[in-house]
């Protein structure tokens, strides 16, 4: 394949994994953003909802879209209610201290790995994806003959990966109406800025901790269901996406969603095009170093207006 | 008795106690004590900083796996022989924990959790990348003849221990000197109360980073003898599992105590060698030893002991 093709494909490869990242940054910087938490075991929660939905398709057979649809709701909404849970019966007893509760993470996400090693063991497994019929897409050239489209051999991608482009699109987009025009979206708000001030004027912020907490592990898990037709689940599959969301939403400014959504975009395209050209590991510890370095010179965040 | 022979006469019975358990324990448990001891190095460096201080690093296996690679990669490249790498090891980690510690000191709370975290895994991730030389998660074997130090052969069972019980004992001194000297308790009143030693005149930066470079350096000694001793020098040692392992030695055994990181070691590696035993899935001990102790037991097993029977424990 020539270049200019390599690279758009690149690009579309580095789309579908922004789309997947941005989906669990944007949950680690709604729970940071709100609750202060900076939650370590948000990788497992990930991690749960591709296990999940690997659960429920090989349970429920038949046609891999009914078991696709019925993972997409279930996996979500059972990793939602485990976190909050976990909030309700650890981080809340911690008073959400700093240290502690990112000592209590820690241990979490030993467990969600550790307990999904028991009961779902070592192995990497499939999912169908739901439909994933080929499309090839052409090439120009410019000939002996002047212009011509050409269709260059494995040149092309899923439709399934434009879906999984779509639907991360859709849920931002819901998120954020709830975030901007809901009820539930305002008292998130309010308990984010003031969260002393929202308690007197009556807001259930217990209520809401739990919540924002359970609403960033799903979207987590529903970015996780979303990439194990192309990815298949593990049990160590959370630490790479735990590592990307850190990055993402330190650049994108702690706790400002638009931010994060723009550094997750940014950072899953160059992702993909850097390891197609560039050794990864290589990548990795570039911006890892970057990452830190941000933090330590612009703790705002590159986008960000406030401090951590 | 006055506090001051008490501590003294603990601490110099704990190490005669280590030293008579030489002669009598099977082979077994004297190689599991020996590893232990040098891990517990390891946990009173990261205590410094973490109990001490008040400042939790999330990437003290930067410094550990500094120490390692400072003496492997000098013995496997160079030619170095045991004694010249084992420097090389300390002095890597004493300059890695200064430049870590001057930029990540510049951020506090979780800012610098976050901040020694990607240090270490940018560390982890150049020694994956310079394979070549590092063979990456394979890890290298130091040889047999590479390991003596001053005449000593390292590999010998009973050298091995006797060189680690000598480390910890080392240790374990400088820790209850340093924790006596007025420079750790400054560090213990930047932990209580960082505006108030402000206030008082102390240049807050200057002793946190001090702290972070003791720490980092006595982690990197416990690095380096670490490799020399067993032999094997791994990119293992440098993922973030060591950096949250010192933390759960020290929460455990007790944070802020010359003690609880030894307790807390010996005490966290049989409870992980027993539960190896029966799943593979050991670590689930380590995830929920932590969430327990968060949410019972902050004070940690020595620290629990202090609070309740000798008030006087350092």
């Amino acid at each position: 394949m020539e270049f200019g093709p390599h690279l758009l494909l690149a690009i579309l490869e580095g789309a579908v994994q922004a789309a997947v990242l941005t989906l669990t940054a944007v949950g680690l910087s709604l729970v940071f953003g709100v609750m202060r938490v900076v939650n370590v075991a948000h990788g497992e929660f990930y991690m749960l909802g591709a296990v999940l939905a690997w659960c429920v398709t090989s349970t429920l057979g038949g046609h891999p879209a009914i078991g696709f649809v019925a993972a997409l709701i279930i996996a979500p909404l059972m990793v939602g209610l485990i976190a909050a849970a976990a909030d309700i019966f650890i981080l809340k007893r911690l008073e959400y201290e700093p240290k502690n509760t990112i000592v209590a993470t820690i241990g979490m996400l030993y467990v969600i790995q550790q307990v999904t090693l028991i009961a779902y063991g070592p192995e990497a497994r499939p999912v169908q994806a739901p439909f994933n019929q080929r499309i090839s897409l052409p090439w120009f050239e410019f000939g002996d003959a002047g212009f011509a489209l050409t269709w260059p051999w494995g040149f092309g991608t899923t439709t399934y990966k434009l879906a999984v482009i779509v639907a991360a699109v859709v849920v931002l987009i819901g998120l954020w109406n709830l975030m901007a025009r809901s009820r539930l979206g305002l008292i998130m708000r309010a308990t984010q800025l003031d969260r002393e001030m929202a308690q007197a004027f009556g807001m259930p912020v217990e209520k809401v901790n739990a919540m924002v907490f359970g609403l960033g592990a799903a979207l987590a898990a529903l970015a996780g269901v979303l990439i194990v037709p192309i990815q298949q689940a593990h049990y160590l599959m959370g630490a790479e996406p735990l590592l990307l969301s850190f990055i993402v939403v330190i650049i994108g400014g702690l706790g400002s969603l638009a931010g994060t959504v723009l550094a997750a975009v940014v950072i899953g395209l160059s992702d993909g095009v850097i390891s197609v050209f560039f050794s990864p590991t290589l990548a990795k510890i570039l911006s890892t170093l970057f990452v830190a370095l941000i933090l330590v010179f612009r703790p705002q965040g590159l986008f960000g207006k406030r401090d951590l | 008795m006055s506090a001051r022979s008490k501590t003294l006469a603990l601490h110099v019975g704990v190490i005669l106690a280590l030293l008579l358990l030489h002669f009598v324990l099977p082979t077994y448990h004297h190689g599991n004590l020996a590893r232990i001891m040098v891990l517990s190095v390891y946990a009173m460096g990261f205590n410094l900083v973490f109990g001490y201080t008040g400042l939790l690093s999330l990437g003290h296996a930067l410094f550990f796996a500094a120490g390692m690679y400072g003496s492997g990669l000098t013995i496997a490249h160079l030619g170095f022989g045991a004694e010249a790498a084992f420097l090389a090891g300390v002095v890597s980690a004493f300059i890695i924990s200064a430049i870590v510690g001057a930029l990540a000191l510049r951020t506090a709370g979780v800012a610098l959790m976050i901040v020694t975290l990607m240090f270490a895994q940018a560390g982890w991730y150049t020694i994956l990348y310079f394979g070549e030389y590092t063979r990456g998660d394979e890890g290298f074997v130091i040889q047999r003849p590479d390991r003596v130090f001053w005449g000593i052969d390292l590999s010998d069972a009973s050298n091995r221990y006797l060189v680690a019980l000598l480390l910890f004992a080392a240790t374990l001194i400088i820790t209850l000197k340093f924790v006596e000297s007025r420079f750790g308790r400054v560090l213990v009143a930047i932990r209580e109360n960082e505006e108030r030693a402000r206030m008082l005149g102390y240049d807050i930066f200057r002793y946190k980073l001090g702290a972070v470079i003791l720490s980092g350096t006595i982690s990197g000694l416990a690095g380096a003898s670490y490799g020399l001793l067993f032999g094997y020098v791994g990119a293992t040692f440098a993922t973030v599992q060591y950096s949250i392992l010192p933390l759960l030695w020290v929460l455990l055994g007790g944070a802020g105590t010359v003690l609880g990181p030894l307790v807390g070691t010996a005490f966290m590696t049989y409870l992980i060698d027993k539960s190896s035993e029966y799943t593979a899935a050991y670590m689930i001990v380590a995830g929920v030893v932590l969430v327990l102790l968060t949410l019972f037991a902050r004070q940690g097993i020595m620290g629990e002991v202090r609070r309740r029977f000798l008030p006087w424990l350092p």
